[in-house]
């Protein structure tokens, strides 16, 4: 390939472009101002002829950048999808044409706009370079997984399925976690009538038989350094030995513990031995090998039993968990027929509020019932353990009244608590608080008492702490509903119970689909490729070590963790771990931080290669830094409606807008800008943002621009930071219209003399 | 003509909605070849039609953004829209395949420009809002449409109309002699992302959903929140236009009872639970605007709990413990009333409310039996994972009621044991 850069502009004529543009001019801007050494334009550019006339350029001419000024980058992608060169996208049809009325009288300061973005196409070509693929990829395509429970075991045979390696991991003496404690499991299939055989021993079996599997039991992860691809990874044993191994991806498949029953003192748990949870249950169960199980207190074979839901659980009182767990009604029913199935005369009450059993959960609970278990909606307060036999207190809510049970055997129907590690956000924000020099508050100092108290899982050796972060109640599971996968540590996948709360048909599934996202991670990063949501991006991040301030920024607010430190403080950048979401290229206060499609120059040229009319045309112009992810589409589908916005403003899309440097915010300044909008997502706790915290960072940053602003002698106003919807069609150019309404009131930027 | 190579190392995803896409796209993304198959013009499926997801009532096509991203650039994945499989034959590993594609009538040359559309006058029943609303019969089924192609409705073929659209395409790319095409497919494993559909309200008799018009379905309503479906956003009653202010929804409307559904559509509860923001979110806090829940559990599984709690702190929102027996309506009002027992309490009632939200239930979209007798169902006609169904799998709402969630976390699973089959073949192969 040449070197030489070589940049072309093709300018479309389709979809009315010819009708309501000077093409001519267009074409003209491109040859004397974009420095295009070839400018063509083209009737129907994405027809078969018209990319055939791009790929011709390429192949004869040695085009290298090919500007192509039509439609948005959202239409038409496959088509100019062109290998070998950097295809730099201008939207005049979305951006232009459709976002503007035909009108005579917006003729030319529609053509002003066209103009513009056919100078800013140019602009980012000439700082763009296509790029090549991290050549210091890893090639393990070894999956580690951490945990041997139900979830570990079937995401270790489903990889082995696929035909990779698996190293399993596993504290206890032996796999099989909670499930192989049970004595049945809830059924999985037609009729969905009774408990079924576990089969966990045949499963154990099988996975001692394959060779693909390597298991290591009593051992924990000592550390885990590296990136997708290649991790590496100190496996210690309880003897004290320690062996390091490679690996290309990680499932955190670590479970969950009971909730501990003793914190129910009022439940009796504890006081008296016959009062016992869903584990105790299952044992006793295993005990009796399908025979009457007895109470323990004195081995008398139960005759009436209790269960209480929601034990614990669902609760707003302090130190119990505020989420149901899902299984435990069906759990409940399995082990009401555990009596039933000895004995049909057993007395089996369940007691609950809510009867919680999805899906095909549903024939199972007609079984009970059919088998005459008593299902009664009641709040039970407590179980008093006195006399010879239990005594549940509890108010019926369908009679409305205070009443009682007596039983032989209580069974609490706790919730599962995730086994998920350090809490590694609320350590960082303990750590943060104390650089920042503020006394730690108090809700600091229990969040890092409650961090190290804890076991780390994976030992991370990220500068971002040691394990994967927590979402509500310490679950490590994803934000996203369509994307339940997406951790925010690359190539490092939870699933089971340490996810959310779950029984073991979900939990099989789980790690099935945790088991693909690890195979993909690791033949992902061989290639050096991006995973979502970037999937395929061959970019990575580039560091100018000079220059560098050691600020730490970049490391500190990288969504993902994929930024180390040195013994100097300088970044050390891992690109397997990095989504290419350009937070840090965002936060670096220097700019030594770009990837090579996307940079300080590639935005910062294209917003100065703007035209701003002087002080006597009293037309602002609006930068707008737009979030390709929602904020861009909205704009565009907002066109496609009919729904017109300024022609003033002249959209740049960013990665996200934690990519947004301040730099770009000021140099739009000191050109003549007279307002600055950064549109993106949802930020907060229910934040949309597809890079976690990219929109939060900017809202951020840019309340910290008023220094910069008052510098300058301009007013506040001049920079906002809008949050938008994907659906916004006719709020998005709303609010751009607004802005500049507000613009024109506060006047021309000064800066335009 | 489509040109689809397809080999025995090839995945075929029938059902392009989140679950098939999301099959296709994780498979693809591993480095398989896969093909999609659509029934519709476009993507998207059930979920596109859906105003908002729960529990954080964030915008369903903001996933679908991303994963129609992910699409456009990855070379590996064919998409068959407006096709359907016709009958399936072989065994793991290797399975022919026979696609019927209908005629667009739009061909790829289409820039999705909309000049045909503002060329004819004809409209037709628009399915993306349930047919609640009409289109032009020239038209892009809707804004986030992909492929972002118009479709030429049969209906003007051969008509003036069609003419019309015709000649006001500049690009060429309306072909009204296209033909319906039959596709012959090879494939190594065959995902089923069949989906879903609601259950036939009109079946709940004592419901009257085919008599008044004041009743609904939860689907249809959230085609009513969106401001380009049938109603433009506004709350307001089929009867008369009016603002519905005081709406009941009715829980496991076809589900848990066996006269319809046996099974718990799992959804119903939250999908309730969220559509009673929308009261808010369209009347303002200070509304009088009221929701009225009857219901027999509420069923806001783990962590959605705490969306449950929320709703509860909503005063304008109560709970009626009950199944409601029948609906009548009121005549001069056409205001639906609802008679019932409340069982905390044993009360009689008789409700009167402005409109009646139906919570329906979950079927499978396709009788995945019809189409092979090689695949394990459960009563409901739900997809099983079983040993006994080769190289077929089932992905999302074909295997069960699911959440997005868990319908995308199961076509996951589904794309890795297509992969085990296909990496089975091509080692076999190499070796």
């Amino acid at each position: 390939m040449a070197d030489e850069k070589k940049i072309a502009a093709y300018i479309c004529r389709g979809c009315e472009l010819g009708a309501r543009l000077d093409t001519d001019q267009l074409a003209n801007i491109a040859q004397r101002e974009g420095k295009a050494r070839v400018v063509q334009q083209h009737d129907f550019l994405c027809s078969e002829e018209g990319v055939q006339l791009i790929r011709n350029d390429i192949d004869n001419e040695g085009v290298t950048h090919a500007v192509v000024a039509a439609c948005s980058r959202r239409a038409k992608t496959a088509a100019f999808s062109l290998e070998d060169v950097a295809v730099i996208r201008t939207n005049l049809r979305e951006g232009v044409i459709w976002a503007q009325p035909d009108s005579e009288e917006n003729r030319e300061i529609t053509q002003e706009m066209a103009d513009d973005y056919v100078r800013m196409g140019c602009a980012e070509a000439r700082f763009v370079t296509r790029p090549a693929a991290n050549s210091e990829a890893g090639s393990s395509k070894i999956i580690l997984v951490v945990g041997g429970g139900i979830s570990g075991m079937t995401a270790a045979q489903e990889i082995s399925k696929a035909g990779y390696s698996v190293i399993l991991v596993e504290k206890q003496g032996q796999l099989g976690g909670w499930a192989g404690r049970l004595w049945k499991r809830t059924p999985g299939k037609e009729p969905f009538a009774d408990p079924e055989d576990t089969k966990i021993a045949q499963m154990v079996q099988s996975i001692e038989e394959d060779d693909r599997i390597s298991v290591h039991l009593n051992a924990t992860v000592g550390r885990t350094s590296g990136a997708p691809g290649q991790f590496s990874v100190d496996i210690s044993t309880a003897s004290g030995s320690t062996v390091t191994e490679n690996a290309g991806a990680i499932i955190q498949a670590s479970g969950f513990e009971n909730f501990d029953a003793s914190q129910l003192p009022e439940m009796g748990f504890g006081k008296s031995p016959n009062v016992v949870d869903q584990a105790g249950l299952e044992l006793l169960a295993k005990e009796a090998d399908g025979k009457r199980i007895k109470r323990p207190s004195d081995g008398k074979e139960v005759e009436s039993v209790v269960f209480v839901q929601c034990a614990g659980q669902r609760s707003d009182k302090e130190g119990e968990l505020s989420y149901c767990s899902g299984h435990c009604c069906n759990t409940s029913i399995k082990q009401a027929m555990y009596f039933k199935d000895a004995n049909p005369e057993i007395e089996t009450a369940i007691i609950y509020n809510d009867l919680r059993t999805p899906g095909n959960g549903e024939d199972f609970y007609r079984n009970a019932q059919r088998k005459r278990v008593t299902f009664t909606k009641g709040e039970v307060s407590s179980v008093e353990t006195g006399g010879s036999d239990l005594e549940v207190r509890f108010k019926d809510l369908i009679l409305d009244e205070v009443t009682s049970l007596s039983a032989d055997l209580v069974v609490l129907a706790t919730g599962q608590v995730p086994n998920s590690g350090v809490d590694v956000e609320a350590e960082l924000e303990a750590e943060t608080a104390e650089n920042d020099g503020n006394q730690a508050g108090s809700k600091q100092e229990e969040s890092l008492s409650v961090s190290v108290a804890v076991e780390s899982i994976l030992n991370l050796d990220y500068r971002q702490g040691a394990d994967l972060p927590h979402l509500q109640h310490g679950f490590s599971d994803s934000h996203f509903i369509c994307f339940p996968y997406e951790s925010r540590r690359t190539g490092i996948y939870a699933c089971g119970p340490v996810r959310r709360p779950m029984d073991i048909a979900q939990a099989t599934e789980d790690a099935t689909g945790a088991a693909l996202k690890a195979i993909q991670a690791a033949e992902n990063a061989a290639l050096g490729r991006a995973a979502h949501p970037r999937s395929g991006d061959l970019s990575f991040p580039s560091f100018r070590k000079e220059g560098c301030t050691q600020c730490k920024r970049c490391t500190v607010e990288c969504p993902f963790g994929a930024i180390n430190e040195d013994d100097a403080g300088y970044p050390l950048f891992n690109e397997g771990r990095c989504r290419r979401c350009g937070t840090c290229m965002g936060s670096c206060p220097v700019r030594v931080i770009s990837f090579e499609n996307y940079s300080i120059d590639t935005v910062g040229q294209q917003l100065k290669s703007v035209d701003v009319p002087d002080e006597f045309e009293e037309k602002p112009r609006i930068l707008v830094l737009a979030c390709e992810n929602d904020a861009y589409p909205a704009l565009d589908m907002a066109a496609r409606n009919g729904n017109h916005y300024s022609a003033y403003v002249r959209v740049i899309p960013v990665r996200c807008l934690g990519s947004v440097n301040d730099i770009w915010v000021k140099d739009a300044l000191n050109c003549g800008y007279d307002g600055i909008v950064l549109m993106g997502c949802k930020k907060g706790d229910d934040y949309q943002c597809h890079f976690v915290k990219g929109s939060e960072m900017a809202h951020y940053r840019m309340s910290k621009i008023d220094d910069t602003l008052q510098q300058l002698q301009l007013e506040a106003e001049r920079v906002s930071t809008l949050e938008v919807e994907i659906t916004d069609i006719r709020r998005a150019p709303q609010l751009l219209n607004d802005f500049v309404d507000q613009i024109n009131e506060i006047g021309l930027s000064p800066f335009r003399f | 003509m489509a040109e689809v190579v397809a080999t025995n190392e090839t995945i075929v995803v029938v059902g392009g909605g989140i679950s098939g896409m999301t099959a296709a796209l994780e498979a693809a993304e591993c480095g398989k070849d896969v093909v999609l198959i659509e029934k519709n013009p476009s993507l998207g499926g059930r979920v596109a039609q859906l105003y908002k997801y729960f529990p954080k009532l964030c915008r369903p096509t903001c996933g679908q953004e991303i994963n129609q991203r992910r699409l456009k650039v990855n070379p590996r994945i064919k998409v068959l829209t407006m096709a359907e499989v016709e009958a399936v034959s072989g065994q793991a590993g290797d399975y022919s395949i026979t696609v019927n594609q209908s005629p667009r009538f739009v061909n790829e040359k289409c820039t999705a420009c909309g000049a045909c559309s503002s060329a004819v006058t004809s409209e037709i029943a628009n399915p993306f809002d349930y047919n609640l609303s009409k289109t032009k019969a020239a038209y892009l089924p809707f804004d986030m449409a992909y492929p972002q192609q118009y479709v030429i409705d049969p209906s003007i073929v051969g008509t003036e109309e069609g003419e019309k659209a015709k000649a006001a395409c500049s690009v060429g790319a309306i072909d009204l002699e296209m033909e319906a095409e039959t596709i012959n497919l090879k494939a190594g494993a065959i995902i089923w992302a069949t989906g879903w559909k609601p259950y036939d309200a009109g079946n709940i008799q004592p419901y009257g959903y085919d008599r008044f018009l004041n009743v609904v379905t939860s689907v249809e309503f959230e085609r009513m929140m969106d401001p380009k479906g049938p109603t433009a956003g506004k709350l307001v009653r089929p009867s008369d236009g009016a603002e519905a202010k005081s709406i009941a929804f009715i829980q496991c409307a076809g589900s848990r009872d066996r006269n319809h559904l046996t099974h718990c559509s799992r959804i119903c509860c939250m999908a309730t639970l969220k559509q009673t923001t929308y009261l808010t979110e369209q009347f303002g806090e200070q509304s009088e605007a009221e929701a009225t829940i009857y219901y027999i559990d509420i069923r806001a599984i783990d962590r959605f709990e705490e969306f449950y709690n929320r709703v509860q702190e909503d005063e304008k929102v109560s709970f009626v413990k009950s199944k409601v027996a029948y609906i009548a309506e009121d005549k001069a009002s056409g205001n639906p009333i609802l008679h019932g027992v409340d069982t905390e309490g044993y009360n009689r009632y008789a409700a009167e409310h402005d409109l009646v939200v139906l919570a329906i239930g979950m079927e499978p979209s396709v009788d995945i039996n019809a189409l092979t007798s090689e695949i394990s169902t459960d009563a409901s006609g739900f997809i099983q994972l079983d040993e006994e169904n080769g190289a077929f799998f089932g992905a999302g709402c074909s295997t069960n009621p699911l959440d997005v969630n868990r319908a995308v976390q199961s076509a996951t699973a589904a794309a890795l044991r297509a992969i085990q089959v296909v990496n089975q073949i091509s080692r076999a192969e190499a070796a």
